[in-house]
């Protein structure tokens, strides 16, 4: 293969060097190999389309892993059970910024989904009956709000670990092409607005790579790492939610960021909301279990947002715990050590290592972290990506669909419920799968790609390898964090969010002077963090202008000056871009579907959320 | 006798000792294996001093300091940090184990860091564990049944789920393995622990109507029987499980289906 600056055959040439390009043609590509990314995988492989998976680290390395507590599906085995309830808690969840087509479309395929996961052989845990074993999760009733339901099928606490893993298994089953550390760089888009393709490097030889297909699949996770402190993974930076921001497609909701209640206090590492599920409980400074007052009928299995909420004032009032009084303690010293080796052993294990504590024993100090995006690409039930254009504000862009962290269906709306998400990656992987048969048909004849497609992405490549500026990329990320941290938390105000855009403003301008030391192709993480800066900058800015937009308080957005919920101005879900040459941010909005799939349920109108 | 000696291009030699960090004052050496493909030198061992007081407790946090603050070039994986996901195993100190959960007041003296014994080495501490992932696939690590499947969960009791606990929590982080003299000496034909494990995971979950199919994929001189019980890989495994069990489980249930 020819090198920089040798003849190649007509590749691109940037900057006076050109970057081989090897060009490959698949029906399907799928980026990431999370639990969406390998579900979709598995049903594109079954339909016969010929299907590439990329992902930047090894599939079971994917911070699907991570996941504790559940996966929600109303099987009724523990009790009476209805999707509907199921459907009714996540729009509540949600507080109404859900899409009620696509609430429906998740809550009854569900039990299927899960059932599917088993015959596949994730190693649920067991009733005394046999059955899949179903914990209470926050904000999971029964019957409409009356009862707590008992809805999270759980593997111990490593449930996400066992679906992935079993997840791989079953992508090997059907020899499933993987393509293991290629960090993807970007989307191929041409005149018409179609999504050809992608561009990648393959991290362990450094050669570029280019992919046409009828159909790119980006599952490429949230962006939890614009944050100085999250549960999330050093590679969860977004990447794909940036490429589509590259791409001149917004991103929706990107306001509403999760903070899990049950973060270590330090480290970050996440506790499961699993372990309220199993009876633990917070407390503050004063032992008093605080959460009796901010919600009398939920308690401790409230919704993220609200117990994050709760303990943030209870720290702000001065009864937070510690030297310095600023976090919270989490007990789950008083249940049975035996039910906790038998369901909790993973955080039992990481409270000893992350915190010193002995979970039988003494409580371990917490604090809410910031944990799940339920901003993304906008997507349909089907996977499809939208945008708004034309008018339109479900425009589908051809040849692109979105899964999993990354897309915002929206069916978490504006709050997701704990093990929720586990389910949204196998019921719309599966259905991005089922449309990918639907509309595709395996080995057709692709139009030639754009003479240029590809050059863009190589100019970036070009510029970031080069990048001799005086500010190492730690630095950069570490300004952005920071501004996140301070300027976009659980609590937000219009002073402090515009304070955080003009903060975040600088950072970005601040990152024309990036300095990367390594210049190798091969296994330059130098590199790779520098690009994965570059797209978790882009989603910061988007975050940062997107809350200081939404006048209102609304699940995970609670504003102080305005803390109402609006539904007359602001029932609706924002769309922000990123202007590719600016860097400045234009927003607008489309409706939220206030309506249902099919008739079997009716829309669920707006009321207080109280829990 | 036969005596070994590392062609010359492996011999490791000593590398940089980077600068102390300034007005550091409780700090922490750490030496770490580098190689780079780029310049075709040999590998060497860079000495790094980290500012405890600036650093989390961790061999990882201690590594991405490093890569942070003082040279970005330092090459390794990692992802979720808290032992889960199986990207930082490395050889520290002289043991494998995962960096995100490796105190690094465990270790007395200089801290040493290299990459996972035995396995080509793409860039500084980042192994090519190709072989080892494909030979986990080779065990065919999924749920195989001829029964037609019902509709609901296949029935499990408690007591047959309860056998999957030890084996199901396995991460792939490879450090059973790489830390097994047979799998060093063998590893194109013997599976190594990490691929035994899964291999058991399946046999001995009840659901599993394969299992005569899975032995027999077993029944070879080395895959499975090139164990010797050296036992290293249990004392590795990061998550406490115990890989030289569950092979010699392997081991007598081929046993005891050749006396029937």
């Amino acid at each position: 293969m020819a090198v920089n600056g040798s003849g190649n055959g007509g590749a691109p040439a940037v900057n006076g060097r050109a970057y081989p390009l090897e060009d490959h043609t698949y029906d399907v590509i799928v980026v990431g190999a999370g639990g969406a990314g390998l579900r979709a995988v598995v049903g594109c492989s079954e339909a016969g389309l010929r299907t590439a998976c990329l992902t930047k680290v090894f599939p079971t390395r994917s911070h699907t892993v991570a996941a504790q507590g559940g996966i929600s599906a109303a099987l009724g085995n523990m009790g009476p059970d209805d999707w509907r309830w199921h459907m009714y808690d996540t729009v509540k969840g949600s507080d109404w910024l859900g899409d009620q087509d696509a609430i429906e479309y998740l809550c009854r395929n569900a039990a299927a989904a899960v059932y599917e996961l088993e015959h596949w052989g994730v190693p649920f845990s067991r009733t005394e009956e046999g059955k899949i074993y179903q914990r209470p999760f926050g904000g999971m009733t029964t019957n409409y709000g009356q009862g707590i339901a008992q809805r999270t099928c759980a593997a111990a606490d490593r449930t996400g670990h066992a679906m992935l893993h079993t997840l791989y298994g079953a992508a090997l089953k059907h020899s499933a092409e993987f393509l293991v550390e290629y960090f993807v760089l970007d989307l191929i888009m041409d005149d018409e607005g179609r999504c050809r393709g992608i561009v990648a490097l393959n991290m362990d030889d450094g050669t570029l790579h280019r992919f046409r297909a009828q159909m790119t699949i980006l599952a490429t996770g949230g962006y939890g790492r614009a944050y100085l402190s999250c549960t999330g993974a050093h590679t969860q930076t977004g990447d794909g939610n940036a490429m589509v921001l590259r791409a001149g497609l917004p991103l929706q909701d990107m306001e509403f960021v999760q903070f899990h209640p049950t973060g270590i206090y330090g480290s970050g590492c996440l506790i499961t909301e699993g372990s309220r599920g199993e009876g633990g409980y917070l407390v503050n400074s004063e032992g008093e279990r605080f959460m009796e007052r901010y919600a009398p009928s939920a308690k401790d299995l409230a919704s993220r947002d609200v117990v994050s909420r709760a303990m943030t004032i209870e720290i702000r009032e001065g009864r937070g715990v510690g030297k310095s009084k600023d976090h919270i303690f989490l007990h789950l010293d008083h249940l049975d050590p035996k039910i906790l080796a038998e369901r909790l052993p993973g955080i039992s294990e990481s409270a000893k290592i992350f915190a010193g504590v002995d979970v039988t024993k003494e409580p371990i100090p917490v604090l809410p972290t910031v944990h799940y995006n339920m901003g993304g690409i906008a997507t349909n039930y089907h996977g499809e990506a939208l945008t708004k254009q034309g008018g339109n504000p479900d425009h589908i862009v051809p040849g692109l669909m979105a899964l999993g962290e990354a897309a915002c269906v929206s069916v978490h709306g504006a709050n997701r419920l704990g093990s929720n998400s586990l389910i949204d990656l196998v019921v719309f992987g599966r259905a991005a799968a089922l449309r990918c048969a639907e509309l595709l048909e395996p080995g057709a004849t692709q139009a030639n790609l754009p003479k240029d497609a590809g050059d863009a992405a190589l100019a970036r490549l070009d510029r970031f390898r080069n990048a001799s500026g005086s500010t190492p990329t730690a630095e950069l990320r570490s300004r952005m964090q920071r501004v996140m941290q301070n300027n976009c938390a659980v609590f937000r105000t219009g002073e402090v969010l515009n304070e955080g855009v003009k903060l975040i403003d600088e950072v970005l301008a601040g990152a024309a002077d990036v300095k990367v030391s390594d210049r190798s192709l091969i296994w330059n993480t130098d590199l790779i963090e520098t690009l994965e800066f570059d797209n978790l900058i882009a989603q910061a800015v988007v975050t940062m202008n997107s809350a200081a937009n939404r006048q209102e308080s609304r699940g995970a957005h609670a504003r102080e000056d305005f803390p109402e919920r609006d539904d007359k101005q602001w029932m609706k879900h924002t769309l922000a871009w990123l202007d590719p040459q600016t860097r400045k941010v234009s927003i607008d909005y489309r409706p939220v579907h206030t309506y249902t799939m099919t008739n079997d349920v009716s829309y669920i109108e707006p009321k207080a959320r109280v829990y | 006798m036969v005596e070994f000696t590392l062609p010359k291009n492996s011999r490791v030699t000593d590398g940089k000792v980077w600068p102390k960090p300034e007005g550091a004052t409780n700090t922490r050496e750490f030496r770490v294996y580098r190689w780079n493909p780029d310049d075709g030198k040999n590998p060497q061992v860079d000495t790094f001093t980290v500012d405890l007081d600036d650093c989390g407790p961790m061999v990882l946090d201690a590594l991405i300091w490093i890569k942070n603050k003082i040279d970005p070039t330092l090459t390794f994986r990692r992802s979720c940090r808290e032992g889960i996901c199986g990207s930082c195993a490395m050889n520290i100190d002289g043991v494998n184990t995962l960096a995100c959960t490796k105190d690094m007041g465990e270790v007395k003296g200089a801290v040493k860091v290299n990459p996972l014994p035995h396995q080509p080495v793409a860039k500084d501490l980042v192994p090519d564990l190709t072989n080892f992932f494909a030979q986990h696939a080779l065990v065919q690590p999924w749920l195989q049944t001829e029964t037609v499947a019902p509709e609901k969960e296949w029935p499990q009791s408690r007591e047959d789920r309860e056998k999957l606990d030890g084996l199901y929590e396995c991460i792939l982080c490879a450090c059973c393995s790489t830390s097994c003299p047979e799998y060093w000496w063998n590893p194109d034909r013997y599976l190594g622990p990490a691929a035994l494990l899964h291999a058991y995971r399946w046999v001995i979950d009840s659901r599993d109507e394969a299992t005569g199919e899975r032995l027999d994929q077993l029944e070879d001189p080395f895959r499975l029987f090139r164990c010797v019980t050296i036992l290293n890989c249990s004392k590795a495994c990061p998550k406490g499980l115990n890989p030289a069990k569950a092979i010699a489980e392997l081991k007598k249930l081929m046993v005891e289906r050749q006396k029937t």
